[in-house]
């Protein structure tokens, strides 16, 4: 019977030049609830969308604030986001306090994404099984980076990962053009409609299972992280709810004329 | 021709090995890993809030370093604008030490937050100091720390500490070089020593006045007589007074000069 | 003469005494600096309307020895801070190869190098406080002028206990004596920035200068003197003090030939 030879460890390619246990943690990446992350010149959004395993249970947390300047959103292994996000979060601590400056995006990006190539690289290691979108504003204004297991970033204008997260990055690619005009308010709702292109028929989303996160600077000053969860999110979903139907109207007069 | 000859007598060797082990003049350090910077810190509580004040003059012997230099800070707040602080620390003595204990509990409160999605209390952050002053018990952060905030009754609540970590919660505390100036003052006006009742009785029988909580404009006014005096015969103090007075609105910070001379 | 090479081209044991090995121990306690060796004196730094102006004079001496007369204790960093040195000339050395290095590792980034004066003077004291603390001091004071994250301009000190402290104008060593009071009296605290000129400001750092020349025995009339703006670090390293009157020198009664 045939059986892949070339998935035992993480350090070995197959002769077709591919690391098949990379490719399964990037899978756990893809099993994950849908995050999605977007810039523009002044803020950085990232929208999540929680899942709780059983009824009974707590939803599972989707956005972390790593410093008072950035937060990740984190798709799959939610433990292994915890390791990820620990570092971080020392980094960025360490950075404030050997120099007094909040730690600038690609340099903490570069180094979780040195941490993950390690785990590639290395006999007997695991890939993380986790991705992340990276949020945050420095120096150079706001920034959005992608993570994956592989060990690979790179910045993004708008991003989408975990299950079935092509819905919302086609909405992204398609809206792409609207985000650099627009304000706070409008972006975090870009961020939310496109969460909601992910959803299958039966789901909506509610205060329970959506998270915002949010971080800026506005004329050079700084607009700390802010996470909305909860009733916090109930005034955005309004506005999410009053758009869409504005949107469909639109939409029917179109039709009609 | 007299050391020639006392010389022998020593009957030093002259081996073949470079590294003569000897016992003579091992080289001791002279090096002072302390200083002391001057100035005087102050804290006093109110039923629903708590004040920290310290004189804003670094010193360096009969130098003035600078005359702003602040020695009340926000603990666990946002780096740039302080906001969301609970907490707050005074240091005087040596201020290196100080702002490394400094630095080092608002990590410690900034992980507390970050570990269980809460701020950390009062009495834990107290606790929390002690330990981080009795790490070095043999090499001790050389300041006298004072620590404010409101406990869980919104009560004002002041600790102090001694440099190895030695804490109590007090009404009021004054530390620094000019302490001792301070306190005997405080101990007058804030918890009302040596005062009595007139006419209440004869010697022993005198009835003392019972110390209350003092309103927040009183304890000002009193923090701001307390240094003025303090500038007027301790050299080490003077230039400013930083005032930070934490109630449940928040914390407001008050500047207020002194004199520089 | 005798048959212990070792012993041949010594001191001799019986003139001078025991030869004292005590250098070449590997054993006992690690000693570490006690005392610094080659040193620079006096470090003045002065903010003025949109920048800082930081000056040094060029000598290195050993002890009460003249021994270096053209050793440079200005160090930049990036295009937008400066650092000055007091203290320790090797320690000095040390410190600007790391801060040589640390700027090479920021220009790896995208942006270059970001990190602003204050952020240098952030780490150099977090350097300084580690050693003193492992009892191994870095034997230097140093002034850090540039601009802070804000871009206002910055000017601050830090020891080699790791001690602090910023002001509008700043000397480290025998300027703290001698400089900081004639800083005082011509930019009084509490005058505005806006009222300071750079003209001002570097007529008044050449003057501390003089003063430092006249009255610190370890100071030379050859001179650095750097001003830190927006458009950048313009820095003189081979200045000399102009202007030198010893007329008062005649009057100092007690000291040369003089009798009366």
């Amino acid at each position: 019977m045939f059986r892949n030879n070339y998935d035992n460890d993480a350090v070995t390619f197959s002769p077709q030049g591919r690391i098949f246990q990379v490719e399964y943690a990037q899978e756990a990446v893809k099993q994950g609830s849908v995050v999605v992350g977007l810039v523009n010149k002044t803020h950085a959004v990232l929208v999540g969308l929680k899942r709780n395993a059983e009824e009974l249970s707590s939803y599972q947390k989707k956005i972390i604030e790593i410093d008072s300047h950035m937060a990740i959103a984190i798709a799959g292994l939610a433990s292994d986001a915890r390791v990820l996000s620990n570092f971080m979060k020392q980094q960025s601590l360490g950075s404030k306090m050997t120099y007094g400056r909040p730690i600038p995006l690609d340099r903490i990006v570069s180094q979780i994404g040195d941490r993950a190539q390690t785990n590639t690289q290395h006999y007997g290691k695991r890939p993380y099984g986790v991705g992340l979108l990276v949020a945050g504003v420095d120096e150079a204004g706001p920034h959005l980076f992608e993570f994956q297991p592989s060990g690979l970033t790179q910045e993004m204008a708008a991003c989408a990962i975990g299950a079935r997260s092509q819905m919302a990055r086609t909405y992204l690619e398609r809206n792409l053009d609207k985000f650099d005009g627009c304000s706070r308010d409008e972006l975090i709702q870009h961020g939310l409609s496109a969460l909601k292109e992910t959803l299958s028929q039966d789901k909506e989303l509610t205060v329970d299972n959506t998270s915002v996160g949010v971080v800026g600077v506005t004329n050079g000053k700084k607009e700390s992280f802010k996470l909305y969860e909860g009733q916090d999110t109930a005034a955005l979903l309004e506005v999410l709810e009053q758009r869409e139907s504005a949107g469909a109207e639109a939409e029917s007069m179109e039709v009609d004329s | 021709m007299t050391s020639l000859m006392g010389n022998q007598s020593r009957g030093e060797t002259i081996g073949y090995s470079f590294s003569e082990p000897t016992s003579a003049n091992v080289k001791q350090h002279s090096f002072y890993p302390y200083t002391d910077n001057g100035g005087s810190t102050l804290g006093i509580t109110g039923s629903d809030f708590a004040i920290l004040a310290g004189d804003t003059r670094s010193t360096s012997g009969y130098n003035i370093n600078s005359r702003m230099v602040p020695k009340v800070f926000r603990i666990g707040g946002d780096d740039e604008t302080g906001e969301g602080a609970q907490v707050l620390l005074s240091v005087v003595g040596f201020a290196a030490d100080g702002n490394a204990l400094k630095e080092k509990l608002d990590t410690m409160v900034k992980m507390y937050k970050y570990k269980h999605g809460k701020p950390m209390s009062v009495s834990a952050c107290a606790q929390r100091l002690s330990t981080i002053l009795y790490e070095k018990r043999f090499f001790p952060y050389y300041v006298h720390a004072i620590l404010a905030g409101l406990d869980e009754e919104g009560v004002g609540a002041l600790y102090s500490y001694d440099p190895v970590g030695s804490y109590e919660r007090e009404q009021c505390r004054a530390a620094g070089a000019a302490s001792s100036l301070i306190m005997p003052f405080l101990d007058n006006q804030v918890n009302f020593k040596n005062q009595y009742i007139p006419g209440s009785g004869a010697g022993h029988a005198l009835e003392a006045v019972k110390a209350e909580p003092l309103p927040k404009d009183t304890v000002k006014q009193l923090v701001r007589d307390a240094f003025t005096s303090a500038v007027e015969r301790h050299i080490e103090v003077g230039d400013g007074l930083q005032m930070m007075i934490i109630t449940k609105e928040g914390i407001e910070e008050v500047f207020i000069p002194l004199k520089q001379d | 003469m005798n048959h212990f090479p070792e012993a041949w081209g010594r001191p001799r044991n019986d003139v001078y005494g025991a030869y004292d090995h005590s250098y070449l121990q590997t054993t006992g306690p690690k000693a570490h600096t006690s005392s610094p060796a080659v040193t620079g004196t006096s470090v003045v730094g002065v903010k003025f309307n949109g920048g800082v102006a930081i000056a040094t004079d060029n000598l290195a001496s050993y002890g009460s020895l003249a021994r270096f007369s053209d050793v440079k204790r200005l160090r930049t960093f990036g295009d937008k801070a400066i650092v000055g040195f007091g203290g320790d000339v090797s320690d000095m050395q040390y410190l600007d190869r790391l801060l040589a290095s640390m700027d090479i590792n920021e220009n790896y980034s995208p942006r270059g190098n970001m990190l602003n004066a204050k952020n240098l003077h952030t780490y150099l004291a977090k350097v300084f406080y580690k050693r003193r603390s492992e009892f191994n001091p870095l034997w230097n004071h140093v002034l850090v002028a540039g601009f802070d994250g804000e871009g206002e301009p910055f000017l601050s000190s830090a020891d080699l206990l790791g001690t602090t402290f910023s002001a509008p104008h700043l000397a480290t060593g025998f300027g703290a004596h001698l400089a900081v009071p004639i800083l005082r009296r011509k930019f009084p605290e509490g005058m505005p920035l806006e009222e300071i000129s750079q003209e001002d400001a570097v007529q008044a750092l050449k003057d501390c200068l003089k003063v430092l020349f006249y009255r610190d025995a370890r100071s030379i009339d050859k001179y650095s003197i750097a001003v830190v703006t927006k458009d950048g670090i313009d820095l003189k390293e081979d200045e000399q003090i102009q202007g030198q009157s010893w007329a008062f020198a005649e009057r100092i009664k007690g000291y040369g030939a003089q009798t009366v």
